[in-house]
């Protein structure tokens, strides 16, 4: 590496602020780290790269948090989970990010990444360990110090203390020793009925950094030397660049370069403004390409017609054509939900330093071993020649795990083309109209009800695409043509159903898309939840009592369900107006139960109140479970209200946040969020809270007005 | 060349007079916790305050601040002592914390203005800053909360 870029580098550790200084000695915690075991297999490494905790001499306790902080609190539940065990003082602990290796893999996939719920549920074991690890090397050097046993030593916040004789040793007077020691073969973990730490309720350690404009983003990130591109991208997916005149461009003061780019042109700058003028000047002639002619009006159409005929069965159960034919009632119903953008609200961006033989990104992303995979080969570099510093990310929702790593990618290019380091930089526009899009989706219901009015058939059929094909990920997620991230939450389907059928159909549309936060359960959370009002209205009954029935054998989200209803006092007499209604969602393995309470005038929705229960297992912190399932609900209420990404001749017809509008705090709901005590392992927490809260809406809506809402977002005239 | 105090401290800066304050903040002055959102006075992650009022910063030409005082987030207090940053600190109001540079900005105008505010008056202050991690319920309480800490410090 060069000089320059040490330099770089070292001045982004100082700002950086998480990493403390010359002193710090690692401990090493081998026996987890690669799936390759042994000690002698690790010794041979680096240890500083892949500790996950390191001791200060000063005292201080680094965590290294193999998961990005994207707002649902890993800087604070990783931290938590390794103290139980490390019991080190509290406030001495401080998190830094992981660089990428691949001793950070993600314990379940395979790849150092963030998503889908999993961190806790995946880092549950490990984080501990690597805590009880450390804390056993530190007390077995304070008894080989003293001539001791270990056993005869006991640890309280960060000291060792030999019982009979209180001689006592600070960890971090013990750290030098502690690191020549051998790792323990044999790490017991506690009971977790002993925990002192996990299941309370803990502060976020990012959050005194988060109130006075010292946490960094990666739109923060300062490279000595840097230049500012924005690109200028195509106005249709896939489109090229057929001719580009950047004379004028080139005369706005501050722009250094033009350079065309396989994304795009870039306009290279000393800063973002000059550089965005000199986009403004640019004249590009584009190949539009096969996608010119998208239209979200036709493909409404062509999704419904889709669904006349079903698809890829996905799930089967029973006879539900037979059932249909002898029911005595059957009910019919569409569905449709919009494209919808992450809209993180730190637009994407990403700062490359390529050299001859090295390539440093910062960036905030939630796919770390891709991205790295993707940057080494546009820079031709062997990707242990690329290092990435992951920053905090200014939301994530998805979008920063891109299978393609797009926008790393693109950046890399930048940079091979500007020569320098350069920080690529998105505006809104950029990100409302760059694709990657949680589908559309059309689902179509079928129930039949016997005499009593109990559904005793339900078929569902989904049209949308698939977010997997053509991914790394399509191996394992589809099979015989059905993609289970398109199905999931509807072929899962708690309900007792005794016929049964979910089918699916996939068209190949050339727009991006991507997973969104809770994914397919975004879709069918909504389409099912409704139906299943529906269902139960048809039938002449209470839509919590007909859910509390068909959950007879789901103990645990029969509870989540009688909970909320109980908090939410179901049943009860509301102002004149109001409508109350009710849904259940079982997603990355926690159940979610939410009751709505709205009104409607002229048109207009007016949330009232948010009633959540949870069950997403054993709790790690108390406070992170409220605020995800808080945030999830904003989040499913925005969507439920306010956006939809349409298409006209190929272009996306949202920009910025005037006509592609969030939830704000003059719109949102008292939120009151119930979690049920359970010793299961740790479930998901950052999405569930998102899938009920839009069905749940809906049949308020039609508690209080009598009309069903069948598509996002709730438009005034379906209600009017 | 454009001259004005940024948190008690005076500027020079030689740019181009329709570049929006909020870029030569974060990048003529380096000083990045005013944050760009949507570029358009949407979101209010540039808030800032001028002369004591709050302004989108992304949407306001450096040059309309000539001889003024900017006050950002790093100005707010020197030691995270302010109302505001000690309720969001007590009440864990951000998330991923992009936003709340704007939003505290803004809650502290509003407090100047209205030591006591209502939740309608929260609302209405509040309206012009997006939050797409939800914490709104956790903003409105902690501008009660920092409101309550206010009065105790001035009754002191």
């Amino acid at each position: 590496m060069s000089a320059s870029a040490m330099v770089g580098r070292r001045d982004f550790i100082r700002t950086g602020a998480a990493i403390g200084g010359g002193l710090l000695v690692s401990l090493y915690a081998p026996p987890l780290l690669d799936g390759t075991g042994g000690v002698a297999a690790a010794e041979g490494k680096d240890f500083a790269v892949n500790a996950f905790v390191r001791i200060g001499t000063d005292e201080s306790v680094t965590v290294i948090a193999a998961h990005s902080e994207m707002g649902q609190g890993v800087y604070t539940s990783l931290p938590m989970l390794l103290n139980e065990e490390l019991q080190a003082d509290w406030s001495k602990i401080r998190v830094e990010a992981a660089p990428v290796d691949k001793a950070y893999n993600h314990p379940v996939f395979g790849m150092q990444m963030t998503g889908g719920s999993t961190t806790s549920p995946a880092e549950w074991e490990r984080y501990r360990k690597m805590g009880a690890t450390a804390r056993m090397m530190l007390v077995e050097a304070a008894a080989a110090k003293w001539g001791v046993e270990a056993s005869s030593c006991k640890v309280e916040k960060g000291v060792v203390i030999h019982t009979a004789t209180n001689k006592r040793a600070t960890y971090g007077s013990l750290a030098d020793a502690a690191a020549k020691l051998a790792p323990p073969a044999n790490v017991p973990l506690k009971n977790p009925k002993d925990f002192t730490l996990v299941g309370k309720p803990t502060r976020r350690l990012d959050t005194p950094s988060k109130t006075n404009g010292t946490a960094q983003f990666g739109l923060d990130v300062i490279v000595p030397g840097m230049l500012t591109s924005v690109v200028a991208r195509p106005p249709v997916f896939g489109g090229k660049v057929a001719k580009v005149d950047a004379r004028e461009a080139l005369k706005v003061p501050g722009v250094k370069a033009v350079e065309q780019v396989p994304s795009g042109v870039a306009v290279i700058a000393e800063h973002f403004w000059p550089a965005k003028l000199g986009r403004e000047k640019l004249k590009i002639d584009w190949d539009l390409g096969p996608n010119a002619g998208l239209s979200t009006e036709k493909m409404l159409r062509d999704f419904s017609q889709m669904s006349s005929k079903p698809g890829a069965v996905a799930k089967r159960a029973g006879d539900p054509d037979a059932a249909l034919k002898t029911a005595a009632k059957t009910i019919t119903a569409e569905y449709d939900v919009p494209y919808l953008a992450h809209a993180m609200m730190e637009p994407l961006n990403c700062v490359v330093d390529l050299r001859a033989d090295s390539c440093e990104i910062w960036t905030g992303t939630q796919f770390e071993t891709v991205d790295r995979a993707s940057a080494a080969q546009v820079a031709g570099l062997p990707p242990e020649k690329v290092q990435i510093h992951t920053t905090l990310l200014g939301g994530g929702f998805g979008r920063r795990a891109n299978p393609n790593s797009d926008f790393v990618v693109e950046a890399v290019h930048v940079a091979k083309a500007a020569k320098a380091p350069v920080k690529v930089v998105w505006t809104r526009e950029d990100d409302v109209r760059g694709g990657w899009y949680r589908p559309m989706w059309h689902d179509r219901f079928v129930a039949g009800l016997d005499a009593n009015g109990d559904p005793i058939a339900w078929t569902h059929t989904i049209v949308g695409q698939s977010i997997m094909q053509g991914t790394l990920f399509e191996a394992f997620t589809i099979k015989d043509g059905i993609d289970s991230t398109s199905v999931e939450g509807a072929a899962d389907v708690l309900y007792g159903f005794p016929n049964l059928q979910v089918d699916l159909h996939t068209p190949k549309i050339g727009v991006p898309v991507q997973w969104w936060r809770s994914v397919g359960h975004s879709h069918t959370g909504f389409s099912v939840e409704a139906f299943f009002d529906e269902v139960a209205h048809a039938g002449g009954k209470d839509p919590y009592e007909l859910r509390k029935k068909l959950l007879a054998s789901q103990p645990r989200m029969r509870a989540v369900l009688e909970l909320a209803a109980q908090k939410a006092n179901w049943g009860s007499k509301l102002p004149p107006g109001v409508g109350r209604g009710i849904a259940t969602h079982f997603s990355f393995d926690s159940y979610v139960a939410q009751v709505v309470e709205a009104s409607v005038e002229k048109g207009a929705v007016k949330v009232h109140r948010v009633v959540c229960a949870v069950d997403c297992g054993l709790v790690i912190n108390p406070d992170t479970v409220r605020a995800q399932m808080e945030g999830g609900i904003i989040f499913g209420l925005t969507a439920a209200l306010k956006t939809e990404i349409t298409l006209k001749d190929g272009r996306v017809e949202q920009s910025n946040f005037h006509d592609y509008q969030m939830l704000r705090m003059f719109e949102s709901p008292e939120i009151e969020v119930y979690i049920v005590p359970s010793t299961e392992s740790p479930t998901g927490v950052g999405e569930p809270g998102v899938p009920p809260v839009a069905p749940a809406l809906a049949n308020a809506i039609f508690a209080v007005t009598g009309k069903r809402v069948r598509r996002l977002p709730i438009r005034e005239s379906d209600l009017a | 060349m454009t001259s004005f105090h940024v948190n008690g401290k005076p500027v020079q800066v030689d740019v181009d007079p329709t570049t929006p304050l909020l870029w030569v903040l974060r990048d003529s002055l380096g000083m990045t916790g005013t944050k760009f959102g949507c570029g358009m006075a949407l979101c209010g992650a540039c808030t800032v305050h001028l002369d004591g009022k709050a302004i989108r910063s992304c949407v306001a030409p450096v040059s309309r601040v000539e001889g003024k005082r900017v006050t950002t987030i790093e100005g707010l207090s020197a030691n995270l002592t302010h109302p505001l940053q000690r309720a969001w600190i007590e009440l864990d109001v951000p998330q991923c914390g992009y936003c709340q540079s704007g939003q505290i900005m803004s809650a502290a105008v509003l407090l100047t203005e209205n030591p006591k505010p209502t939740d309608k008056d929260i609302d209405e202050a509040m309206g012009g800053n997006i939050c797409r991690c939800g914490t709104y319920p956790r903003i409105r309480k902690a501008i009660h909360k920092a409101a309550e800490l206010a009065s105790e410090g001035r009754t002191k």
